[in-house]
């Protein structure tokens, strides 16, 4: 079979069989360990200044944000972005529990449909999993709280994302999840990282912003963390 | 996809007469290095992050086997199926049984080298199965029947009108004097002309940048969002990698994609970097329901142990050929393969032969650029040295090469010969320059004097101003 003809040719190029079990013992413990390696030390700040460079990574790559004290400021913060873009009050939401939370009776205009991204949506806003500071990137595992379709078919998608959940590089953001995943498949289906709008410079090399995702991308970031906070 | 890199030379004269590929290659000229030397500027730690790379790369190489093993079993774990494919001729047959098993109609696709490497589109189609490029470059390439020219910008070789011209005639129930006033009017028309594609495709298919033994996971970098389209809404996502894509852990991956998009285009990160596990899972509302990954070969196995190995590092950034000054005068489709620039003109010899491909090796000042970026520091003038080499022992080599080759080592083996054929050359040439310093034209030099003076020797060659200048000091 092929997979034994690939096996053996490499196993022939390294001039050795397969690795002995001494050898695998510790190909086995390097996966395990999840070593670290160099990490950037521009994320290694204090918290506040941690969340402070990932909201302004996300706008130098063209995304946009509104910081609410509490998740009770999210409806005017939604329905202002909106408003001020002249975008449509029909929005597909992410069926998740911190997102039933939110008091959006405030806001009677905004309708609100729970589900997966369809065709026809405009607007999307997407449950943040987490940020991370680094590069001003949203992490979004795929959960059934969670549809990845919402990050593609919308014009506009909007995360909501608690301050709390910035993280400082993408190694932090592993440690996390492999935390959450005990006892399930250490991943889940589809983790979509995301570091601004959708953007083509296949035309000239010159870029230009929404190519088949979204063309916009706001987040609603609720300062819940008190460490975070700017003193 | 036919190989034509025995052709360069004719390909790349008709490529430096092409006026309209030299329009698209000035603009181009230097815009992707400049970014991503700011990229660069931004990080103190890219280049121990070059290193880190590097390290990783060599130690999967060095353990490829267990680690391809490792990362079929998670990705059966979880739920997917692995298909290991020797050759070009299994894979296509592998993702048609696929498509088949679906009654597959039409396949959207990301973005892959891989599927130019086996010549995927045409197979799909001859056997009743409608492919559909989505990434916004391949898909104009489709359009107009062409490969791509270069490995992250395949239409770089393009110009608006070429856009223009192609989407008039291949949309034809859009009105007919439809006014494109920007760059973004072509890629808004794309856009809705794909997004009904992408909703009635049966089959997704993906490249991977990366593929990940811990969890058995592929990644894919972009930054339309079309692979994530094409990999979340059908029924079954296929993924295409080659084996040594795979890297060990998540952070591994996390230190390979801190250069890969700096190198690449210049972003600190690309807009999509998206983690691919299996099917979709219990309670998902989306996402494929089939997963399944094409693991090729093709030629890399042998790599393994040579003195080509370094070659497999490559993290496909495109750096090498984005500072190249022989892409940028010929353009991609003068090589004549899948893959261009510094880091094509490596590999292509050994995926198809030497004797296919001897011209690429030489298609090359060795200024030694490409190393000098390559995020993984591949030793590519170096290697380009061993092919010419391997082309020379091979008695491939033209034959008024290798009689010029073999007058040069004559005279290089016998110094007395050698020096004094120079100096009669030197005054010779002195003579005829007749103080003008520079010829306008050399008889045998017709391609130098083409482009630029020849510079006259003044009478005296090296050997002897040297053995002057030892005496003075004495």
């Amino acid at each position: 079979m092929s997979r034994e003809a690939i096996l053996g040719a490499i196993r022939r190029g390294l001039r050795r069989g397969p690795v002995t079990e001494d050898t695998a013992l510790l190909l086995r413990a390097r996966l395990a360990l999840h070593r670290r390696q160099l990490i950037p030390a521009r994320s290694r700040v204090a918290r506040p200044a941690q969340v402070n460079l990932f909201l302004k990574n996300l706008e130098a790559v063209f995304g946009s944000f509104t910081r609410v004290e509490a998740a009770a400021g999210v409806p005017e913060a939604v329905a202002n972005y909106l408003a001020g873009h002249n975008l449509p009050f029909a929005v597909a939401i992410a069926p998740h529990p911190e997102l039933r939370d939110i008091p959006w009776s405030e806001r009677p205009l905004l309708a609100l449909r729970e589900g997966k991204g369809e065709a026809a949506d405009l607007v999307s806003i997407q449950h943040g999993w987490g940020g991370i500071a680094e590069t001003g990137t949203l992490v979004l595992p795929a959960a059934p709280e969670r549809p990845t379709t919402l990050n593609l078919l919308a014009d506009t998608e909007i995360v909501v994302l608690r301050a709390s959940r910035v993280f400082g590089a993408y190694e932090e953001v592993w440690d996390a999840l492999r935390a959450e995943r005990a006892g399930k498949l250490p991943m889940p289906r589809n983790i979509m990282m995301v570091t601004g709008p959708s953007r083509s410079a296949d035309i000239e090399s010159t870029l230009e912003l929404g190519a088949h995702g979204p063309r916009r991308l706001h987040v609603v970031l609720i300062d819940d963390d008190p460490e975070a906070k700017e003193t | 996809m036919n190989v034509d890199s025995p052709d360069f030379k004719r390909r790349a004269k008709r490529a430096l007469d092409n006026a309209s590929l030299q329009t698209a290659l000035t603009a181009t000229r230097g815009a992707f290095a400049a970014r991503r030397a700011a990229a660069v500027a931004a990080l103190p730690e890219f280049e121990a992050l070059r290193d880190a790379a590097k390290a990783i790369k060599d130690h999967t190489l060095a353990h490829l086997d267990f680690y391809l093993e490792t990362y079929a079993a998670n990705v059966e774990r979880a739920g997917g199926h692995v298909h290991w494919c020797s050759t070009a001729d299994e894979a296509r047959e592998a993702v048609l049984a696929i498509c088949r098993g679906v009654d597959a109609r039409t396949v959207t696709k990301g973005k892959s080298m891989i599927s130019e490497e086996i010549a995927l589109n045409d197979y799909l189609e001859a056997n009743g199965v409608q492919p559909v490029e989505t990434d916004l470059g391949e898909y104009i390439l489709q359009l107009r029947h062409e490969a791509p020219s270069h490995i992250i910008a395949p239409a770089i070789h393009l110009n608006r009108d070429d856009w223009e011209t192609a989407f008039r005639k291949a949309h034809t129930d859009r009105p007919a004097d439809r006014r494109f006033a920007e760059r973004r009017d072509i890629m808004v028309e794309a856009r809705e002309e794909l997004r009904e594609k992408f909703l009635a495709a049966d089959v997704g298919i993906t490249g991977a940048n990366f593929l990940i033994a811990e969890t058995g996971s592929s990644v894919i970098v972009t930054n339309e969002g079309n692979g994530d389209l094409t990999q979340t809404l059908p029924k079954v996502h296929i993924v295409l990698a080659s084996i040594e894509k795979v890297v060990p852990t998540l952070e591994d991956t996390t230190s390979l994609l801190r250069v890969l998009a700096r190198s690449a285009t210049g972003q600190d990160f690309s807009v999509y970097t998206t983690f691919s596990t299996g099917p979709r899972q219990e309670g998902d509302l989306d996402g494929p329901i089939d997963y399944h990954v094409i693991l090729l070969d093709n030629g890399r196995s042998a790599m393994v142990g040579s003195e080509f190995q370094d070659m497999l590092r490559c993290i496909r950034c495109s750096a090498c050929m984005n500072h190249c000054p022989v892409f940028f005068a010929v353009g991609g489709h003068s090589y004549g393969w899948v893959y261009p620039g510094p880091m094509g003109s490596v590999l292509t010899p050994a995926l198809v032969g030497i004797e296919r491909a001897g011209n690429l090796p030489n298609a090359s000042t060795f200024c030694g650029k490409c190393e000098s970026v390559c995020p993984v520091k591949i030793p590519l003038p170096n290697l380009m040295r061993h092919w010419r080499e391997r082309e020379f022992e091979r008695h491939l080599a033209p034959p008024v090469v290798r009689a010029n080759l073999a007058l040069w080592a004559w005279f290089a083996r016998h110094p007395a010969a050698y020096r004094l054929a120079t100096r009669a050359a030197s005054r010779a040439m002195a003579l005829a320059a007749r103080g003008r310093g520079a010829f306008r034209r050399l008889p045998f030099a017709g391609g130098w004097t083409g482009g630029r003076d020849f510079p006259a020797p003044e009478g005296e060659t090296f050997f002897a101003r040297y053995a002057r200048e030892q005496r003075r000091k004495r």
